[in-house]
């Protein structure tokens, strides 16, 4: 009986689990829809059965070069993701394992950086692009990128860190662990998960940043954001082709996470080392 | 062997050395059908001018607007040239930000840009944004209800005349509203027509003395009929339908009538997007017989900010842009219809142009009719049919789209709307030194 119970409960969850995922995903599969009808068909109210005209692809790809934005995308978010993790690992180790009076305080501190409105520091930070030639360069738009996801990434190596018990270490010291032989044979194999979902997420959180992408780029560096933006019309609302884009936007990194969903959400639901 | 090592040598390097000499101007623009289409045709344009290459820059209108204004202010030397609009322009001559267009070429002649445009662009006469195409507001309808309704809409009609045929067309169990008006708040939305609309009920912004205006009759008189006719007529919703979502309401033949910009006719009259193209008709924005109409005037407008290093390579570019031949090139490579309506008067006196755009003579009576500098009833100090030139419109206009929008939404009272925005108005004024 008691298995019975449960396995209703667990069709239950399960429908209910199914439910939840298709309403969130389905603003973007209507997206997708939207994106293989013709500009009136898209007007025309709710319909789940587009024509599959590609008459919107073709007219984004010939408005302005799709591969360009691309590959500016790919190099800012895996820049500076791998520039984040370089800054976070060490930070997050010496939180973890050696924390201080302050660490704690510090910790929120970063935290608290991501509560203010990215526009207060708009001119600020404008200027100093300007004045260290930064402004629409990759390099420059990578270590702004970098800076404002550091914060969730420092915190979500820290959590990982801190569920490695610290004997562990202590054992590989004992053993004559050099701290560089510490944190890349010991400690790093152990964290993999956790460094991977977390590598994961700040690429998808780069690839989506969609202020300071805009802001800083002109013609150079800008990616798919700026690629997206440049579609939005103020002489109607064009769905299909905001829609066309806004699928050749996201589906390289709907893919990326299609293929890697099984290390995002065992990072992101288990510890280190359960 | 020796030799065409040699020739394909001296190729590359002269290819190189010609791509290092050609210079690079950057062009902020926004994404609509005649920006885009320019952008179709600017090999013209580098084929007459080899030295120079285009990089074109697409953004959204507002955060265009942001991202230029945080150029220009801070000189970041981003753009060579700007897409701004009658707004910017008369503000950003007087702070020095523009480069006043004065090489714009012997043949570019000036003196055939409609009137009421160059001097929208203009500040003490001298032209500081040359203007690539120009819009004011009208009355589209659709003549199948119109008829059907028994009435005849007149060339010029007045706004009882508006209530009345939106009364007659409303048939909500059809889903057909009688009239669809901008409600989305925004200086740019809903402001740009109410205070084009409150110009014609004779009400304005500030009186001389800079002191808000809105605890007058007038703006009473103007927002509660605003308010009335909308929710008896108007779809459900309205508050936040702004330009795109009113034109693909009437494209789907869901609004009797739309009082909104000019620009909009090419798009209802366009089979491929439309429903209802072949039944489209124009009339001119209603009045209220006071000598004044609510009809707006805005020019797309092509500026060169004071930062750049490329100014003689950014002004022939716009010369280009805006000249008399571009029009002759669009009209040659994808018909007269195409052209960028609204800027040289020269074109509406083209018997062609005339043939291919039937709204052609209403587009530019309607622009003839708007006065930014006596844009209603009464004198008012400043400049702008549905703007205030000043800074400081952006931000207040906006405040009090919203307090309008609310009042549409049946959130708060016409009363208590016009009593916040008078507050509002008086605070901003009085922080910004106009009231002392």
């Amino acid at each position: 009986m008691a298995r019975a119970v449960s396995t209703q409960h667990k069709t239950i969850a399960t429908a209910a689990a199914w439910i939840v995922a298709l309403l969130i995903f389905f603003p973007i599969l209507y997206t997708i829809i939207t994106s293989f009808k013709s500009e009136q068909e898209a007007i025309q109210g709710f319909n789940l059965f587009p024509s599959g005209t590609t008459e919107s692809y073709t007219a984004v790809e010939a408005q302005s070069g799709y591969f360009k934005f691309f590959l500016n995308s790919v190099f800012l978010s895996v820049g500076s993701t791998i520039l984040a993790l370089l800054v976070a690992i060490p930070a997050a180790w010496s939180m973890a394992f050696s924390p201080g009076k302050w660490t704690k305080d510090i910790l929120m501190w970063m935290l608290s950086t991501k509560m203010m409105p990215a526009v207060a520091v708009l001119f600020p930070i404008y200027l100093i692009f300007r004045d260290t030639g930064l402004l629409d360069s990759r390099i420059g738009l990578m270590i702004m990128l970098m800076l404002i996801n550091l914060p969730i990434v420092v915190w979500m190596l820290y959590t990982y860190f801190r569920e490695i018990p610290g004997e562990i270490l202590e054992a590989a010291r004992m053993d004559g662990a050099s701290l560089w032989n510490e944190i890349v044979y010991v400690l790093t194999p152990m964290a993999v998960p956790g460094i991977a979902s977390t590598m994961l997420l700040n690429i998808i959180l780069a690839w989506n940043e969609a202020f300071w992408t805009i802001r800083l780029t002109t013609t150079e560096a800008a990616p798919l954001t700026a690629f997206i933006s440049s579609f939005s019309s103020p002489q109607g609302l064009f769905w299909a082709k905001l829609s066309a884009a806004s699928t050749l936007a996201i589906a390289p990194i709907l893919i990326m996470g299609w293929f890697s969903q099984k290390q995002l959400v065992r990072g992101l639901t288990f510890g280190a080392v359960k | 062997m020796k030799l065409r090592t040699l020739t394909l040598g001296l190729l590359s390097a002269s290819t190189l050395a010609f791509a290092a000499h050609a210079e690079s101007i950057t062009i902020a623009t926004v994404n609509n059908g005649d920006m885009v289409r320019m952008q179709t045709l600017t090999d013209d344009f580098t084929a007459k001018n080899p030295d120079i290459q285009l990089q074109w820059v697409t953004l959204e209108e507002n955060v265009l607007r942001e991202r230029v204004t945080t150029d220009i202010a801070t000189k970041g030397g981003q753009y060579d040239v700007m897409t701004i609009g009658t707004y910017e322009v008369p503000i950003w001559a007087k702070q020095s930000w523009l480069l006043p267009l004065d090489k714009l070429g012997d043949d570019y002649d000036v003196k055939d840009i409609i009137p009421a445009i160059a001097g929208g662009l203009s500040v003490d006469g001298t032209l500081y944004a040359a203007p690539f195409y120009g819009e004011s507001s009208f009355v589209m309808y659709r003549k199948d209800l119109m008829e059907k309704a028994g009435l005849t809409m007149p060339d010029a009609p007045t706004w009882d005349f508006v209530k009345q045929a939106a009364e007659k067309m409303t048939d909500r169990a059809n889903g057909v509203n009688g009239v669809c008006l901008r409600g989305k708040a925004g200086w740019g939305e809903n402001m740009a027509f109410l205070t084009a609309m409150s110009n014609s009920f004779g009400a304005r912004w500030f009186d001389e003395n800079w002191k808000p205006q809105f605890d007058q009759p007038e703006w009473k008189n103007t927002l509660q009929f605003y308010v009335d006719l909308m929710k008896a007529n108007g779809p459900e919703g309205a508050s936040s339908n702004g330009f795109n979502e009113n034109l693909a309401l009437f494209q789907q033949g869901k609004c009797g009538m739309w009082i909104d910009a000019t620009v909009a006719a090419s798009f209802v009259s366009d089979p491929k997007n439309s429903t209802v193209a072949d039944k489209v008709g124009y009339a001119l924005a209603p009045d209220n017989g006071l000598g004044k109409r609510g009809n707006w005037l805005w020019a797309w407008s092509l500026a060169i900010p004071a930062g750049t290093q490329k100014a003689d390579a950014a002004q022939k570019f716009v010369s280009w842009a805006t000249s008399k031949a571009y029009l002759e090139l669009v009209a040659a490579k994808e018909g007269w219809a195409n052209v960028p309506p609204g800027t040289r008067t020269s074109l509406y006196a083209n018997p062609e142009y005339q043939k291919a755009a039937p709204f052609a003579k209403m587009t530019l009576d309607s622009i003839n009719a708007a006065d930014p500098t006596h844009p209603t009833v009464k004198p008012v100090p400043y400049v702008g049919v549905q703007f205030v030139a000043i800074p400081e419109f952006q931000g207040l206009g906006t405040t009090v789209g919203q307090l309008f929008s609310a009042a549409l939404a049946g959130q708060t009272s016409v009363d208590d709307a016009l009593k916040q925005a008078q507050d509002a108005a008086t605070a901003t004024m009085t922080e910004g030194g106009y009231i002392q």
